[in-house]
């Protein structure tokens, strides 16, 4: 029964992809709004159904082997899917918050013509098909496989109109990125091929004990590296707040809930690799760290709310990065699932926002939660939770990585809570910008601000109950004994993993009291500041160097772009044009002159020829002569 | 008389004919520089046919008459062939006043 | 050194170097003379060999004959030393060397034959007399004899009516 399952999940959406795809100049938009949104949502089913059936099949990994996909001299990779505990929670997170996220863009799409309309599903369903290949493979190959299947799709949405020349430029940026951490990916790829003989997941892990720790070291770097490209880390992250320029929709499914957790998924699926290698897993936590209070920085100064939202999801990252690297699996892939559930709300609901004002600045916006009641109360629940204010979801998942961080180094927590406490601050002066105080923008007698349609706003109901409730499946166990559902079903496949060091109750109590009633000063400082007096001045001194992104951007122009274009420009007209097409060409010449020389020789006159006859004839003897030698 | 003399010779002198047809641009001596090739020929082939009667004279009172043969009938094809070639030269004198051969470069076409 | 062998010795030298003047003289007519000398050195050969029908044929047919028809053809054109066409330095050189090495390379051709020492009859043997001659002609060789004189036939025609205007 699973076997048969468990190829579908994919399927369906793939299945999706090539109608909407093949046959979008035909399709009404309902009907290839209803292809797009029913394929995710079997897929949705199809993941209950085999967590269901997997609860009572036992604990043991399921792999379906389909055929083989790669087959050269020793190189055997099948195409297959693994499926275990962390597969079906990545399933059901991908399948249910992709539907929801679907059924919202149908309303939120509806500008567009048809066939354009067929085009955004169509990309859609093939985006939902790579994650799942992503998260589902059974070997790194075809892991990679759904890697560069959303890049793939990354690009393709981001650039969907790709008529702005910025929205094009800002989707290559986020490919080319990519495609640098997918460098390090192949290369380890390559060396892991090289050292193990095999690239599935089994294989590896259970001989990784046996290889020395500098390969192992190096394979890990290289894989965090391809992380960091995928999950906009340092430093792969710039290309995210560009990647704003895609439709918001596309923004929450790719950029706040799926896409960019492939990282998190990678690391947490080889977690038996990073265990034997200290010195990658450090690295690991430092680069989650250093990002979460860069990003949040960052966004403390940003005007425009799906920026701020941006950086706030790269900032999140971070603290699912530092919880990989301080052994937190099962608390990263908590907060996987709760970020999913409150930064999709968010994005969903700066769109709804976008989508009854058709402005994205939130200076010009104040005041909204007269008009748009159901999205202000949504998003203040999701701005309660990305908070970590108890009892919503964000303060389970947050608080769990943050006493490991202190578990390995007090230095991690106090940096980690500082990371915290701007998030929160910037997450309320976004939420008090934007609906509370005066409303500062212009009024357009020709579209009312009113409340989005139902198909957007019950996703957002829906999205809101997950993120207040998602929490108590995390519950520690300072509070329940045994009450961490998450954990103890992710247990046997990250058993193995070093645990993270405990923290005696007391300590975690108090850990968690300072960073929740912190977070909830700074909060209400910063509504109360914002409501009253919007951060409308330019930004001077320090908050300049925030609202430029400390020039980061202009940092890697000059040292990447630049350079590569001269590089680029000096191969085009120098190599390309004197070298290789003068070689080449002249070679045309040499011939051409040869032919002419020679021409020379058919002068007409007999006496030249006899000469040449009888050089001829010399010749020939002499060969004769020496071969008879 | 060894029989390597008459070879060296003969091909002294088959080689200054190809020397005279090289050199010279008057066709008259060209011509005449073949007859030269062709004497040395000959010359070398008495030679061969008399070798050849030297080591066989005691069983075939004939042995090496083939070679005189030869040179008989090179003998008759040259005197064709010179009426004929003369012949052709005149016409060219009489057409282009001239007996230079590298106006004939009609090949060239 | 016997008598043969001097003679032969003489003959040589003085053949080659008629040969020698018949290519390298000014005037057209000088050429033929000296090559008429050549042929007589040659005949003398031919009489060294004992091949007396040859050595006659050749004095009657070749300096007599063909050599007389080159005079004629020469005087008919008024040829002499001032009109003489000459080649390009260059390509006489070339010219040169490429004999020089055809000899070179043929000299060098025979130098492992493993004929080389074989004897040469001098002054003596029949198959050189008419008698022997003419009998192997018209015995074994009858009917490229006949056909000779086709060729006689066809070149006469040929020279008269390529000759006509």
């Amino acid at each position: 029964m699973l076997n048969t399952l468990i190829p579908l999940v994919p399927l369906l959406p793939l299945i999706g992809f090539l109608v909407n795809g093949l046959f979008r100049q035909s399709l009404p938009k309902s009907l290839s709004g209803l292809i797009g949104c029913l394929s995710v949502l079997a897929s949705f089913v199809l993941s209950l159904l085999i967590f269901q059936e997997f609860g009572t099949a036992g604990s043991e990994a399921i792999t379906v082997r389909l055929f083989d996909f790669l087959s050269v001299g020793s190189v055997n990779v099948p195409f297959g899917f693994q499926v275990d505990q962390l597969t079906i929670v990545f399933l059901l997170i991908i399948t249910g918050v992709g539907f929801l996220i679907h059924w919202y863009s149908f309303a939120y799409m509806h500008d567009e013509n048809p066939a354009q309309f067929a085009r955004y599903f169509s990309f859609l369903n093939l985006f939902v098909f790579s994650m799942l290949l992503l998260v589902m493979g059974s070997n790194y190959l075809i892991l990679f496989a759904g890697w560069e299947g959303v890049g793939l799709c990354s690009y393709l949405l981001i650039g969907y109109w790709f008529e702005k020349t910025e929205y094009a430029q800002a989707a290559k940026k986020a490919f080319v990125m990519n495609r640098i951490g997918d460098l390090g990916f192949l290369i380890a790829l390559f060396w892991m091929q090289a050292r193990f003989g095999s690239l599935s997941f089994g294989t590896v892990f259970a001989k990784a004990s046996g290889i020395p720790t500098l390969a192992i070291t190096g394979i890990c770097l290289l894989l965090l590296l391809g992380a960091t490209g995928k999950s906009a880390q340092i430093p792969l992250y710039t290309w995210l707040p560009d990647a704003m320029a895609g439709p918001t929709p596309v923004s929450a499914l790719i950029h706040a809930a799926t896409m960019v957790t492939a990282g998190v998924y990678l690391i947490a699926r080889s977690h038996a690799l990073f265990d034997l290698a200290p010195v990658a897993q450090t690295m690991v936590a430092i680069i989650g760290l250093a990002t979460t209070l860069l990003a949040a920085s960052i966004a403390l100064k940003q005007n425009d709310i799906k920026k701020v939202l941006a950086y706030s999801t790269i900032s999140q990252l971070g603290y699912m990065f530092l919880g990989l690297g301080v052994g937190a699996y099962t608390g990263a892939v908590f907060h996987v699932m709760t970020h999913a559930f409150f930064k999709a709300l968010l994005f969903l609901g700066a769109g709804s926002v976008i989508h009854a004002l058709q402005e994205q600045d939130m200076r010009r916006m104040g005041g909204l939660r007269k008009w748009l009641p159901v999205t202000h109360i949504t998003f203040l629940l999701a701005c309660l939770a990305i908070a970590g204010i108890p009892p919503f979801s964000g303060f389970f998942s947050k608080d769990e990585i943050l006493s490991a961080a202190y578990a390995r180094n007090p230095l991690y927590y106090v940096l980690g809570l500082a990371g915290s406490l701007m998030t929160a601050f910037y997450m309320f002066r976004l939420y008090a910008m934007t609906f509370l105080g005066q409303f500062r923008g212009e009024a357009h007698p020709q579209h009312p601000i009113q409340e989005s349609p139902p198909a957007m706003t019950v996703p957002l109901i829906i999205l809101a109950v997950l993120a207040v409730t998602g929490g108590f499946l995390g519950i520690p166990a300072v509070f329940v004994t045994d009450g961490h559902l998450l954990g103890r079903y992710l247990a046997p496949v990250l058993a193995g993993a070093r645990p993270p060091v405990e923290v005696p109750a007391s300590t975690e109590l108090m850990l968690m009291g300072l960073s929740a009633g912190l977070a909830l000063a700074t909060l209400i400082w910063a509504t109360s500041r914002f409501s009253r007096k919007p951060d409308l001045r330019e930004p001077r001194g320090l908050g300049r160097l925030l609202a430029n992104k400390w020039w980061i951007d202009e940092l890697y122009n000059t040292l990447v772009t630049r350079p590569l274009n001269a590089l680029a420009r000096f191969m085009n007209d120098i190599l390309e044009k004197s070298v290789i097409d003068w070689l080449i060409n002249g070679i045309g010449r040499l011939v051409l002159y040869g032919s002419r020389q020679i021409r020379l020789l058919q002068s007409g006159q007999v006496g030249g020829y006899v000469l040449l006859m009888v050089v001829g004839l010399v010749i020939l003897f002499l060969i004769q002569l020496f071969l008879k030698k | 008389m060894p029989i390597n003399y008459y070879i060296f010779l003969a091909i002294a002198l088959f080689c200054i004919g190809v020397a005279g047809v090289l050199t010279r641009r008057n066709a008259i001596i060209i011509f005449m520089c073949v007859e030269l090739m062709l004497n040395a020929v000959n010359l070398l082939l008495v030679a061969f046919s008399k070798m050849h009667h030297e080591a066989l004279a005691a069983t075939n009172p004939q042995a090496g008459i083939d070679g005189q043969i030869f040179v008989f009938f090179i003998m008759v094809v040259a005197a064709a062939e010179v009426s004929v070639g003369l012949a052709i030269i005149v016409m060219l004198h009489r057409n282009t006043h001239s007996v230079d051969v590298n106006f004939l470069n009609r090949l060239k076409h | 050194m016997g008598a043969t062998h001097i003679l032969f010795w003489v003959l040589s030298i003085l053949a080659l170097f008629g040969a020698i003047m018949v290519v390298v003289s000014k005037n057209p007519v000088h050429s033929v003379l000296w090559l008429i000398l050549v042929f007589c050195f040659i005949s003398g050969h031919y009489i060294l060999l004992n091949a007396q029908f040859l050595a006659i044929v050749n004095l009657i047919v070749y300096a007599g004959a063909i050599m007389v028809l080159f005079l004629f053809v020469i005087m008919l054109m008024n040829l002499n030393a001032d009109t003489e066409p000459q080649k390009n330095k260059w390509l006489k050189i070339a010219g040169v060397i490429a004999g020089g090495s055809l000899l070179l390379v043929l000299v060098a051709a025979l130098k492992n034959a493993d004929l080389k020492n074989q004897l040469v009859q001098t002054g003596g043997g029949n198959i050189g007399l008419i008698h022997n001659l003419g009998m192997a002609l018209f015995h074994d060789y009858v009917i490229p004899f006949e056909i000779s004189s086709v060729l006689f036939l066809s070149a006469m025609v040929g020279a008269v009516l390529i000759g006509k205007k």
